[in-house]
């Protein structure tokens, strides 16, 4: 099993979860954050003072995918998270030990 | 007699006692010249007197009218559309509104309240008014002759701010800001200036207390506010096209809280708005007042009860929004009508602006994002109609033959042709509004561009065209 996480553009929210729902993958997590990486934040002018913004609004999903659907999941995120432009955000894969459904203490891959 | 009335008659003939007993006795001691003479002289002064205290009563109530009517358009309407869009775009929606109240205002200064209630031909005004010329204390007989003619022009003013803030309903989350204030300068000039003309002004075509050619019954606006506006309204909503991603992304209200401040507003801000409309303190105002609450109660009950119905839940916006319908349907009816066809008015307002809102919208895919056409379009011409079937002359003696005798008002009275008066109005604002809102949208378009781009438009508005930020988020403390 591998944990996926990608921040990514609030506006690409809609077009990712689509694109992950179309190739079989089950369930996600959603998050609202703020954060930054190497794309420069803007500037916010209130009653004439300049307030810089540097950490941005972004989103973030986190799943837990079986082996098998992992490429597919990555090169859905890919196809519909890419505006090509600096913010796009980033992917990450990392190992999971074991899943375990809390209703039925189902284990592995059935469990997600 | 109750108590409180003995108590208020004794005190006034005591306040009368005292203020004539001295007087009759000094009159008694002094020499007249001539007893007529003084007692004419006297009896002018008590006019003047009697005709400067309802002067001052119907100022008292015209000028919280007018604030009322404002606090329709800022708080009221900006809480209201604000509440509906999403959250990256509260302050530009905001915005929309009240710029109006600053530009609307300049605009009336200079040219429109002339363009709008000056005499000129049956269609507009004269220039006779330009800079408030001539709008000062003296009561501008014509339009109401017991206020100061400046108390008329700042109220009619509110009216011309809140007017096309109800078309920003359907262009929401998408269009320029710059564009917005130009669209609106012009269609204030071009579309309202004329048709309060036509219904309200001296000679206008459409006016039923000065003579116009097809006397339209409108007691405050139901077709100069409401179906201009959102007759505009879906123009501009078919000419903009649909926001990015809808109807496939939902778009939900990002705070109905925000939206039901603003729709009580609303409720209260209208009681300017109709029973000022009466133009003064009179019996007229509280008959527009209450027929006012009524309709927004029972279009209220209508709304819900249709979606408890369809949906199994009466929601909170569906509540509120029945209000405003109602409001909308009995703005042109409010002064000609009795409470219970007022109350009629307001449910089959109530039930028609949802059927319009959740089956016709959806039928015909327009993006009108926050109603605006469903509400004061469909609402509107629904109430105008009305009008011409339940105005009664028993409230509102407006048609009178050349001796003096009161003719009858609407269709149950038998004055079946009043219906037809109604719909040329209606005709009228439609054609207007569809004509000259598609005009001023291709100008706009060419010169200056409608749209925000794609990017903004994902940006928000708020950001984009402000560089502000509705909630902002505390990064550190």
């Amino acid at each position: 099993m591998t944990k996926l996480e990608a921040v990514i553009q609030n506006s690409r929210l809609e077009a990712v979860k689509t694109a992950l729902q179309e190739i079989g993958v089950e369930g996600m997590t959603v998050l609202e954050v703020r954060g930054h990486g190497r794309q420069k934040g803007h500037t916010e002018v209130y009653r004439g003072r300049e307030y810089s913004v540097d950490l941005i609004p972004k989103t973030k999903l986190e799943m837990v995918l079986a082996d098998a659907l992992v490429d597919k999941a990555v090169q859905a995120i890919l196809g519909a998270a890419r505006t090509g432009k600096i913010g796009d955000g980033k992917i990450f894969l990392s190992r999971v030990d074991e899943a375990i459904r809390i209703r039925n203490d189902e284990r592995g891959e059935g469990a997600l | 007699m109750s108590m409180r009335q003995r108590l208020t008659g004794g005190l006034l003939s005591a306040l009368l006692l005292l203020l004539f007993v001295p007087r009759v006795g000094a009159q008694s001691s002094a020499v007249s010249p001539s007893p007529s003479t003084d007692s004419n002289a006297r009896l002018a002064k008590l006019e003047q007197q009697a005709a400067d205290a309802k002067s001052s009563a119907d100022n008292a109530w015209m000028l919280t009218s007018a604030a009322l009517v404002l606090m329709m358009t800022g708080p009221g309407l900006a809480l209201f559309y604000s509440g509906l869009v999403r959250k990256k775009n509260v302050l530009g929606t905001m915005m929309q509104s009240f710029a109006l109240m600053a530009i609307i205002t300049v605009l009336w200064g200079l040219c429109s309240y002339s363009l709008s209630f000056g005499s000129g031909n049956s269609f507009v005004g004269g220039f006779q008014n330009l800079f408030l010329r001539g709008v000062g204390a003296a009561p501008d007989a014509d339009y109401a002759p017991t206020i100061p003619a400046q108390t008329f022009m700042v109220y009619q003013l509110m009216f011309a701010i809140i007017t096309p803030g109800l078309i920003a309903g359907a262009f929401a989350e998408r269009m320029k800001f710059s564009a917005m204030i130009v669209f609106m300068v012009l269609w204030s000039l071009i579309v309202y200036n004329p048709m309060a003309h036509m219904v309200w002004g001296k000679g206008g075509l459409l006016n039923a207390a000065l003579g116009g050619r097809f006397p339209t019954l409108d007691f405050a606006g139901g077709t100069v506010v409401h179906v201009t506006s959102g007759v505009s309204a879906l123009v501009c909503a078919l000419y903009l096209g649909k926001r990015v991603g809808y109807p496939h992304q939902s778009m939900p209200p990002h705070s109905v809280v925000l939206s039901f401040i603003g729709a009580c507003l609303l409720w209260v801000g209208w009681f300017g708005f109709n029973a000022g409309s009466a133009l003064g303190a009179g019996s007229l105002a509280t008959s527009a007042f209450v027929a006012t609450h009524f309709a927004a109660a029972s279009a209220a009950v209508g709304w819900a009860a249709a979606e408890w119905f369809r949906n199994g839940k009466p929601s909170v916006l569906g509540g509120i929004s029945g209000a405003v319908a109602g409001l909308v349907a009995i703005t042109p009816a409010a002064g000609f009508v009795k409470p219970m066809p007022a109350l009629v008015i307001g449910l089959i307002a109530g039930v028609f602006c949802y059927w319009m809102v959740a089956k016709v919208k959806a039928k015909f895919g327009y993006d009108d994002s926050l109603d605006a056409f469903g509400v004061h379009g469909a609402g509107g011409t629904l109430g105008a109609l009305l009008t011409g079937i339940f105005a009664a002359s028993t409230v509102n003696p407006i048609f009178k033959d050349a001796q003096g005798n009161v003719l009858a008002s609407g269709l149950l009275e038998g004055n079946a042709p009043q219906l037809l008066n109604q719909l040329v109005g209606v005709g009228i604002a439609w054609a207007l509004a569809i004509v000259g809102t598609l005009a001023i949208l291709k100008l706009v378009d060419v010169t200056i561009g409608l749209r925000i781009s794609e990017e903004e438009e994902v940006q928000g508005l708020d950001l984009s065209q402000h560089g502000e930020e509705g909630y902002y988020w505390e990064t550190s403390t």
